[in-house]
């Protein structure tokens, strides 16, 4: 017995669905009207491409592997930061205009294409992986897998910066110097959480990379593409750890007594 | 304007062309050596086409089956590539992808477990024993992660976002590249003592292709413009699986890891044709029905490999086969069934989730099909080039002095057919390698003068689009371009079709010489199409003109005509290199003999 096949949904008429999309750099821009003729299965960037192809050659956009696993062409559509390719055209209302615009929490570089380098220097700003010795002869460890599970969800990341695009304390309120977003309060849980590492990053979290400022709206976690759930799963438990480690009473006592 | 305002220059000891995996552990490796290391990407930083690879990586550490070692990986990736592969370059392969493995492990990789707490390994095609490292799905995002998040600590210095359009070279050596930032368009000069391609792949050429926009084979072109050679450009790999439904993701791939785990291959009747048509190399490791198949997928060491896991062109065939003789899927696929397991576990559908995450989610998302319950429609896909830059098997230098490559842009160690798996290992393997040996170039060799004149004759080069007004619209050629190599120069293969895609090529080359593109230097993808064209037309001359100069049918390369292997094409690789008159020349090259302990490694594996 093979399992039945329902591939063949009902064809979709092709119709012409019309376009806003903001055109411009750092000085400025305008939303610009186009049309597209939409057929079954078409997702959003197929529309962008096919307006590049035919209508705006130099019309500036992100992408690569077209199938949600890089995290290149983030956009807001009808003001929902996602993922252009993962945007099925017959997932939004039809007969409205789809407006398509850059990431608004970063620079305009142009079109839909936005600044995103302030992320990789705050990555770099982290304390890297720093594992324990190895625990067998062969230079390899022994970790199980119910140990690794949750750090595993946390590394299907694919750095869209989606998140970051949403997250109040970036978009409103501009932290970006005291305060590294949920994609790196997530990136510090997943090497705190692995297994083998050895490295102390609890007070980074609290002095330095503005874990406080999260008040777990979970905006982050609702435009997540890969799902992760980033404020439970992660920034929790993160907050917890700053917790145990700088409000516990007795820990408090602990350390004064340490003098740190 | 001035040369020195007209351009921004960078000094580099070693130059690395490409941030997917090959790149960044080559870039690791060189800083490691204390050197100046710049890595130029042309996406950003950790998007490169590695974080696409799903299924794992190959290396014998025989953490699932304890008979796997490094002499039988050697064997099955000479069976695989047909016997023309670089011996030496499968040899390194198959000793040192253990190790490369454990040591992305301490840089922070968690791949998925044994119940003993070891890296497991899972099945794939052509591989005789359990071997590859994984993590669910999406072990090429795992992989390039790692490296970025390990290499960013090292001191080497990234430009994101920028494309090379030359290589330099002074007197045959390397001096340095030249390229552009995408952002701005401004011109950059990057001088290096030593340059490592690591650019992937050509799958932009052909119209259905599982590869991103950034496949154009850039580093194929750049270094066959600079003298260096392409080997084996015959062999493209059309995977077997890729979606076809919708047409927007026609070509998306669909990971082995499918077969692995127990997916099964159908036609239109229901039938699973893969038993029809077993190779002779494999007859004896092919299970003898349905349930021994069933047996090997759980692990039953007594049990043979189900037909849907023999070799990527093989399997290939027999799905464009069925597809012809009328027995395909309602969108011209066959049937891709993994959602039969469920006849055989109690928990398949949470199965399934777990081993497949990002395959469930890709096809729920795209295609509305739920692969638990439902078949997935697949067809091949224009996957991988085993062809590229031919390099010196252990220290992976072209003919060019101070130029290296590694990874997809090199060939020798796949030979006429890429077993799955063993791009990662390649990529981890010969990028470390490439790195150890451009540093030692570096540290050896004293940086050559930049010929001014050749970087403004190439500058004006790029530029000429602009000047035009009544140009051709570039996407139009690309377009096209991508219709004649998937049309005819594809899958199955003749002289005819082959002499027609050539004279078709030429056209193309003189319309190139006449695209305009409107707007500025700016993000300008226009323009970017426009510099890239040169680049997918030497690829696909060079794979049409060695295609037809290799007349007989092996490994990824099917020819109509020539339907059965000839004893002595088997001796032989062909090298595309540039004549001095500017015409492509392809020549065959003795292939690289095997030393008496590796042939007798390829006996006992028999």
């Amino acid at each position: 017995m093979s399992t039945p096949t329902t591939q063949s949904k009902p064809v979709d008429e092709s119709r012409n669905v019309q376009f806003r999309i903001w055109r411009g750099n750092k000085d400025g821009g305008e939303f610009v009207n186009y049309t597209v003729n939409v057929t079954e299965g078409m997702v959003l960037l197929d529309c962008v491409h096919r307006i590049q192809a035919e209508q705006a050659p130099d019309l500036a956009c992100r992408w690569n592997c077209k199938a949600g696993k890089c995290g290149s062409c983030s956009a807001e559509i009808n003001g929902k930061p996602s993922l252009m390719c993962m945007t099925r055209m017959d997932t939004l209302p039809p007969d409205k205009v789809v407006t398509v615009e850059p990431m608004r929490s970063f620079p305009s570089i142009r079109d839909l294409v936005t600044d995103v380098s302030w992320n990789f220097r705050v990555k770099k700003t982290i304390k890297p992986f720093k594992p324990r010795k190895p625990d067998n002869a062969d230079g390899s460890w022994t970790m199980f897998q119910q140990d690794i599970d949750r750090v595993q969800e946390f590394r299907k990341c694919i750095e869209c910066f989606l998140c970051q695009d949403v997250c109040h304390v970036i978009r409103d309120h501009h932290k970006e110097d005291e305060f590294i977003g949920p994609r790196f309060l997530m990136y510090t849980a997943a090497l705190e959480m692995h297994p083998l590492d050895t490295e102390d990053r609890v007070g980074d979290l609290k002095n330095r990379d503005g874990i406080g400022y999260c008040n777990i709206t979970k905006c982050c976690t609702k435009v997540c593409p890969e799902h992760i759930g980033i404020t439970d799963n992660a920034i929790i438990p993160m907050k917890e750890r700053v917790v145990d480690q700088f409000y516990d009473p007795v820990t408090r006592l602990f350390r004064m007594f340490k003098g740190k | 304007m001035s040369f020195s305002e007209q351009f921004i220059v960078h000094e580099h000891d070693v130059l690395v062309i490409g941030a997917g995996g090959a790149g960044l552990r080559a870039a690791i490796e060189a800083s490691a050596a204390g050197l100046k290391v710049g890595v130029i990407c042309k996406s950003l930083l950790g998007k490169a086409h590695t974080v696409m690879a799903e299924g794992g990586m190959a290396a014998a550490m025989g953490n699932v089956d304890d008979r796997d070692n490094w002499e039988v990986h050697f064997a099955d990736t000479m069976r695989g590539g047909q016997y023309l592969n670089n011996p030496i370059m499968v040899e390194h392969h198959a000793k040192e992808s253990p190790a490369r493995v454990l040591e992305l492990e301490s840089w922070g990789a968690v791949f998925d477990r044994t119940k003993e707490g070891k890296i497991l390994q899972r099945n794939f095609g052509g591989h005789r024993y359990p071997r590859l490292a994984h993590v669910g799905d999406r072990t090429g995002l795992e992989l390039i992660r790692t490296l970025q998040d390990h290499g960013i600590h090292k001191g080497m210095e990234v430009f994101m976002e920028m494309t090379v359009v030359s290589l330099l070279t002074t007197g045959g050596k390397i001096s340095g590249v030249l390229g552009y930032d995408r952002e701005r368009g401004r011109m950059r000069i990057w001088k290096a003592k030593a340059v490592i391609l690591a650019t992937g792949g050509i799958g932009k050429s052909f119209r259905i292709t599982s590869n991103s926009w950034e496949g154009t084979g850039d580093g194929h072109a750049l270094a066959y413009q600079a003298g260096a050679e392409l080997m084996d450009m015959e062999f493209v790999q059309f995977h077997p699986t890729g979606m076809v439904w919708p047409p927007s993701v026609r070509g998306i791939l669909v990971t082995e890891g499918v077969r692995g785990e127990g997916g099964v291959l159908r036609n239109s009747e229901g039938k699973r044709f893969m038993f029809d048509d077993i190779p002779d190399a494999y007859k004896n490791q092919v299970a003898a029905d349905e349930e021994e198949g069933w047996r090997y997928v759980c692990g039953d060491k007594n049990a043979n490999r189900p037909p849907e896991l023999l070799t990527r062109d093989h399997v290939a065939r027999c799905i464009n086969r069925e597809i012809k003789a009328g027995r395909g899927s309602p969108h011209g696929g066959v049937y891709l069934d993994i959602g039969w397991i469920k006849e055989k576990l109690p928990n398949a559908a949470d199965h399934i989730k777990r081993k497949l995450p990002s395959m469930y989610h890709q096809f729920k998302q795209l295609a509305g099909v739920d692969i638990t319950q439902e078949r997935m429609e697949v067809g091949p896909t224009t996957h991988y080039v085993m062809g590229g830059v031919a390099v010196d098997g252990d220290t992976q230098m072209s003919c060019v002095p101070g130029l290296f490559a590694a990874g997809e842009v090199t060939a020798g160690l796949h030979g006429a057919n890429r077993l799955g798996g063993n791009s990662l290992s390649d990529l981890i393997v010969f990028g470390k390698l490439a790195g150890e040996h451009a540093a030692k170039y570096a540290k050896n060799n004293a940086a050559v003068e930049v010929d001014q004149a050749q970087v403004m004759a190439h500058t004006n080069a790029i530029m000429q689009p602009f000047e035009r007004t009544t140009g051709e619209n570039p996407y139009v050629i690309q377009h096209e371009l991508q219709n004649t190599m998937q049309d005819l120069v594809g899958i199955v293969r003749t002289e005819t079709e082959m002499q027609q895609a050539l004279v078709k090529l030429d056209e193309y080359k003189a319309r190139m010489k006449n695209v305009s593109v409107i707007g500025h230097r700016e993000y300008n993808p226009g323009w970017h199409t426009a510099i890239d064209l040169p680049c997918m037309l030497v690829v696909s001359e060079s794979i049409t003109r060695a295609a037809l100069e290799r007349k007989e049918s092996r490994g990824a390369q099917f020819r109509d005509d020539y339907p059965d292997k000839s004893a002595e094409c088997a001796t032989f690789n062909l090298v595309a290199k540039k004549a001095a008159d500017g015409s492509m020349q392809v020549t065959r090259r003795p292939i690289v003999s095997m030393r008496a302990d590796l042939k007798a490694v390829i006996e006992k594996m028999k």
